[in-house]
């Protein structure tokens, strides 16, 4: 995969900063590193939310209780894996091989759905047992924080059908591997996102 | 079928609110119907609505800014006379939850639709100008965001007609704003409509930090960007970092009032003190958002107007840059009363005391900008002065309250809500108003009325000081904010001068209106024939007025710091070329324009108004409009048009012969 | 038509220890800082007018952009005052902390304080008694408030007296107070807490020592006893509430305001 720099020709011994705007190849990414960074910060203040209500349970049950690591070890690997094949996809459409990168595609998307399935399953499980958001701050905020998490990884499998919906109707065009790039550094971030779930939510103190 | 909406929510049985809402919809009608049949339309759309022209986009934002400040003024001007008038056993005439909608609607208004646009508006038309580029990093996603903004407005401004609006404050503090005190619509007005709007402004963020870090004319290193792009991208860095905790806390608020959760409720483990952490945390580098840009308006129009540069260029970066940083350190200090404990308030007291030194460092640097200047009273200019001499007080007031044990018996009072209209008004408004001054050359072709912009000064400072240094006192006396009425009639000598100053306010609006009206019908006499009408220093002064579409018809090689100022030496000892050769130029490629942004907002104004009132039907469809948005625009392959060197050739032959490379004494 | 004087009411006329200390940083802190921004004002109108274009007598400096020994003054001089008032911020943080206990050789009276829709309750406990939107206290006492909301939060507040505190449902604030000279002060909510707070207003009656005991003698005597179903009247939203009084109270009356917020 090439990547343009710049727009205009430089010469070595200028600084990068002086060399005039860079190629909407920079651009593009740089602004979606931005976006994430952004996403990040939600995320910190739904953990901030999490960190304040752990503890406060009304009464009714609490993360010792009620999470079942099992399962939630299944999830991950279900999450982390699908990141790997993301991975293989991003290789496939590096080579601009359109087989492969709707057979990776189709492996993260079940991947994902996987994940996505297990985590409703375990939210109707909880709720079937009268913990669900409503029952006190605590369940708000795990639902809220895991539940947003699950709604990125949604969007993120709408995104994928609508990504393989270009490659197969434009092609590789630039402005589709842009986009596929952005899309895998969306798969990944969701990944380190969840790694943060899973320890301060899954593995927290609830569990000492 | 249509949720909670019945016909009651209109508000037929009040007079107020229906006749202005009456006034309001054949206003706009009428408006609709004017541009309608004098054939406008077409031209509407396709030069302006669908246009994602950072130029555009940026008056487009500041003309939404001025209309939401008459909405904004008129509740200001009701809150004004009604504490004049409810003095003792008075009444005044706005029963409680009128004024409270009122005192509302005010804050949240200016906040987040006058200020927010203003500064934003001005960014957007000057950023890619002063950066020697042709647009923003994302144009269409520009476009995204304005109209989004305009979405939120919008649906701010329904509340008005259809409903009620929140009641509790502009920042809505649980337990009041939860379903068991505020069950009706208005707090879900304000929540939805700053979800939308508040994505808009992330999108802004995103979009002008990528455009200032990445796009810059060839040679524009980071020590040769304008002082206004620094505050711009510290502003900007600013929103991308606290816009998200905005959105998430109101989602929270979202959640507990429309699906029963509990994160801030009385009930069920509920933490309403977190909520306040939150939303300050969000808040307080909001403030900062909008002051930073302005100023950095005031460093250039007052080292123009000085003919000189800016006094101390890398410091006023630097203490840019710690304002940025610090901004998100001190938030505890808008609730020292809520019972932190005298650690956690006394750090807090300080670090907000220290951002007051990057602050004095830029005063103490425009002030020996003037020096040894020749400097030219214009309107521009005297709005930077009367910014200094104001600030500096409202400054002052803030760092007396920092210290816990003063705010303490201040917080809350009347001397708080001078204090912040203090900053916001000397700081944010003036610059926003010396900005639009100074640029509307630029962006128009032809200069403003000198003589009205001076009235528009006087008023709005002599304004400014009538109605606010008695709330000060009031403050002191121990008057709280938000009162319908008080019973201490000793205080209402000062709510009367108070009225006199928000009158003095409303004429300098009506000499701003004037202002407008006089030099868009003489504007064949004030035409800015050469691009450069004050002598300015740096690249935007090189364009015509108005640019081109494409700003510059060769991104220009920058030297130095001030690059248009450096060119102007320069051509002075050589002479400057024809410009007429067309093999000179080449064809530029400019972002074709989009009518995603728009389509957008009208899906989002629907989806949001569902929303608010439970029609879940509309709610669905407006989102699956939006997605459908979004994917047309996805599919979009021809996203440029190319402007042909012959044109552009052209364009460059028919500016004066010395403007381009600026033969101006 | 009549006017306060600034210097007469509120803030700047405090009748507490604590509200004394809080003015006398008030007052400190403006001084310092009148003594950075006037000179800045003036030198701002000095500056602009003396350079004023007409002006062939000003010297043009058209290059002069920097100055290290400029620059070292102007960090300097606010980071001085700001250490300054920092130093008076942190102790001031500390004397003055609302949970701090006043020293005295008296003993502290206890209240309690319960905010609601929209009145306010205050709590006798040693007493036995209560009273709505009327607190009653003696003169050279140091006064421990508890504080808490019975809805949404409000803010307990008598300028007179010095520091006000949030009170919050479902929790409790403490507040440190004393009243020196015989008086009544106006007291009030400083956080909106929606349609009635304009009324929620109440009067502080300093009274002498033997005044505060026949007051509350008088008060046990008047009976009107107040019961839990009483006090659950008395959280229904209501404005403008006539100050009241309470003859008798059941104990722990504040600690079941405290869990029994209105959801």
């Amino acid at each position: 995969m090439s990547l343009g720099t710049l727009a205009t020709p430089y010469e070595d011994d200028v600084p990068i900063s002086e060399r005039g705007p860079a190629s909407i190849d920079v651009t593009a990414g740089f602004g979606f590193w931005l976006f994430l960074l952004s996403d990040v910060v939600l995320f910190s203040a739904l953990f901030a939310a999490y960190a304040v209500l752990a503890n406060r349970t009304a009464g009714g049950p609490d993360g010792l209780h009620l999470f079942n690591r099992p399962y939630v070890l299944l999830e991950t690997a279900c999450l982390l894996f699908s990141s790997f094949t993301c991975g293989l996809m991003a290789l496939a459409f590096g080579r601009r091989s359109a087989p492969a990168t709707y057979l990776w595609a189709a492996v993260t998307f079940v991947l994902g759905a996987c994940f996505l399935g297990l985590e409703l399953s375990e939210f109707t499980r909880m709720i079937g047992e009268g913990a669900g958001p409503t029952r006190s701050a605590f369940l708000s905020a795990f639902f809220t924080l895991v539940g947003t998490h699950g709604l990125h990884v949604t969007t993120g499998l709408a995104w994928l059908v609508a990504m393989m919906a270009q490659v197969a109707t434009l092609g590789f065009r630039p402005v589709v591997i842009r986009r596929l790039l952005c899309y895998s550094l969306f798969w990944h971030a969701l990944d380190i996102v969840w790694i943060g779930v899973f320890t301060i939510v899954y593995l927290g103190p609830s569990h000492v | 079928m249509m949720g909670k909406l019945t016909w009651d929510a209109i508000p037929f049985d009040q007079p107020i609110p229906f006749v202005v809402s009456i006034v309001v919809v054949l206003g706009v009608v009428a408006i609709l119907a004017f541009t309608f049949f004098k054939g406008w339309w077409p031209y509407l759309w396709r030069e302006w609505i669908t246009s994602v022209d950072h130029k555009r986009i940026g008056i487009m934002y500041a003309l939404l800014a001025f209309v939401m400040l008459l909405r904004g003024f008129s509740d200001a001007i009701m809150m004004r006379s009604q504490q004049a008038l409810a003095a003792g056993d008075a009444q005044g005439y706005l029963p409680p939850d009128h004024y409270n909608q009122i005192f509302s609607a005010h804050g949240t208004i200016m906040i987040f639709f006058v200020a927010m646009p203003f500064v934003i508006g001005l960014m957007n038309f000057v950023v890619p100008l002063q950066l020697g580029v042709r647009d923003v990093a994302f144009p269409v996603l520009n476009s995204v965001s304005f109209w989004l903004t305009c979405s939120g407005a919008l649906l701010i401004n329904l509340s008005l007609f259809i409903g009620v609006f929140a009641r509790t404050g502009w920042l809505v503090y649980p337990p009041l704003s939860e379903l068991a005190f505020s069950p009706d619509v208005g707090v879900d007005y304000y929540l939805w409509a700053l979800q939308i709007s508040g994505a808009g402004t992330l999108m802004t963020g995103i979009n002008f930090t990528t455009t200032i870090l990445k796009l810059r004319a060839p040679g524009m290193g980071y020590g040769r960007m304008p002082i206004f792009c620094w505050t711009a991208l510290s502003s900007n860095l600013l929103i991308v970092a606290a816009f998200p905790i905005l959105t998430a806390t109101l989602a929270m608020l979202l959640l507990d009032r429309y699906l029963g959760f509990h994160f801030f409720t009385n009930d069920g483990g509920g933490n309403a003190m977190m909520y306040i952490n939150l939303i300050w945390a969000w808040g307080h580098p909001e403030v900062y958002i909008l002051v930073l840009p302005a100023f950095g308006i005031y460093s250039e129009v007052i080292a123009t107007f000085s003919g000189k540069p800016l006094f101390g260029y890398r410091s006023m970066i630097v203490a840019t840059l710690g304002i940025c940083v610090l901004s998100f350190m001190v938030w505890l200090h808008h609730f020292f009363t809520m019972g932190a404990g005298a650690d956690v308030n006394a750090f807090f007291g300080v670090m907000t005391m220290v951002i007051a030194v990057p602050t004095g460092v830029k005063v103490f640097n425009w002030l020996f900008t003037l020096y040894g200047g020749r400097v030219r009273f214009t309107t521009p200019l005297l709005w930077s002065l009367g910014f200094i001499c104001t600030f500096v007080i409202g400054g002052m007031t803030g760092v007396l309250l920092a210290i816990p044990p003063a705010d303490f018996v201040l917080h809350n009072s009347l001397f708080l809500v001078a204090h912040f209209h203090n900053v916001i008004i000397g700081g944010v408004l003036f610059g926003a108003f010396a900005g639009y001054t100074y640029w509307f050359p630029k962006a128009f072709g032809f200069t403003l009325d000198e003589r009205w912009g001076k009235a528009a000064f006087w008023c709005w400072l002599i304004g400014f000081y009538l109605a606010f240094m008695p709330l000060y006192v009031l403050g002191l006396m121990g008057a709280t904010r938000r009162m319908q009425h008080y019973s201490d009639v000793g205080w209402q000598p000062l709510m009367l001068v108070a009225m006199v100053g928000a009158l003095f306010i409303l004429a300098g609006i009506g000499c701003l209106a004037l202002q407008l009206w006089v030099s868009i019908r003489g504007r064949a006499f004030r035409r800015d024939l050469t691009g450069d009408p004050w002598n300015g220093r740096t690249l935007e002064w090189s364009t015509a007025s108005p640019p081109p579409p494409w700003n510059f018809a060769a991104l220009p090689q920058v030297e130095g710091t001030d690059a248009y100022w450096g060119m102007k030496l320069i051509a002075r000892q050589e002479r400057a070329r024809a410009a007429g050769e067309p093999s000179r130029w080449q064809a530029i490629h400019m972002p074709k324009n989009s009518a995603v942004g728009v389509v957008m907002a009208f899906f989002t104004t629907f989806g949001g108004f569902a929303l608010i009132w439970h029609i879940w039907w509309l709610a669905i469809v407006g989102a699956i409009g939006v997605i459908i948005t979004a994917l047309t625009q996805a599919w979009r392959v021809e996203t440029e048009v190319e402007i042909p060197a012959e044109q552009i050739a052209a364009f460059e032959r028919s500016r004066p012969q010395g403007a381009i490379r600026g033969e101006i004494a | 038509m009549h006017l306060d004087w600034p210097w007469r009411a509120g803030v700047l006329d405090p009748q507490g220890p604590i509200g004394a200390a809080e003015r006398t940083i008030l007052l400190n802190a403006t001084s310092i800082m009148l003594a950075v921004i006037i000179p800045v004002i003036v030198l701002t109108i000095a500056f602009a007018w003396w350079f004023r274009a007409g002006n062939r007598r000003a010297t043009y400096l058209p290059d002069w952009s920097y100055s290290g020994p400029i620059e070292l003054v102007v960090w300097s001089i606010p980071a001085l005052v700001v250490m300054f008032l920092g130093g008076i911020a942190w102790i001031g943080s500390h004397d003055l902390d609302p949970p701090r206990a006043l020293q005295s050789k008296t003993k502290t009276l206890e209240v309690q304080v319960v905010a609601l829709d929209w009145k306010w309750l205050f709590i006798y406990p040693e007493q036995g008694i209560a009273s709505v939107n009327r607190l009653v206290v003696p003169v050279g006492t140091p006064l421990h408030f508890t504080i808490t909301s019975a809805s949404v939060m409000n803010s307990f507040f008598v300028p007179q007296l010095g520091s006000q505190i949030y009170a919050m449902a479902g929790m409790a604030t403490q507040l440190h107070l004393q009243a020196d000279k015989p008086g009544i002060y106006p007291g009030l909510s400083a956080q909106f807490s929606g349609d009635g707070f304009s009324d929620m207003r109440f009067n502080v009656e300093a009274l002498s020592d033997s005044g505060f005991d026949q007051w509350v003698g008088t008060t046990r005597a008047a009976g009107n006893a107040l019961d839990l179903a009483g006090y659950q009247n008395l959280t229904k939203p209501s404005v403008a509430d006539k100050p009241a009084t309470f003859g008798a109270i059941p104990p722990k009356l504040f600690e079941a305001a405290m869990t029994h917020a209105v959801k």
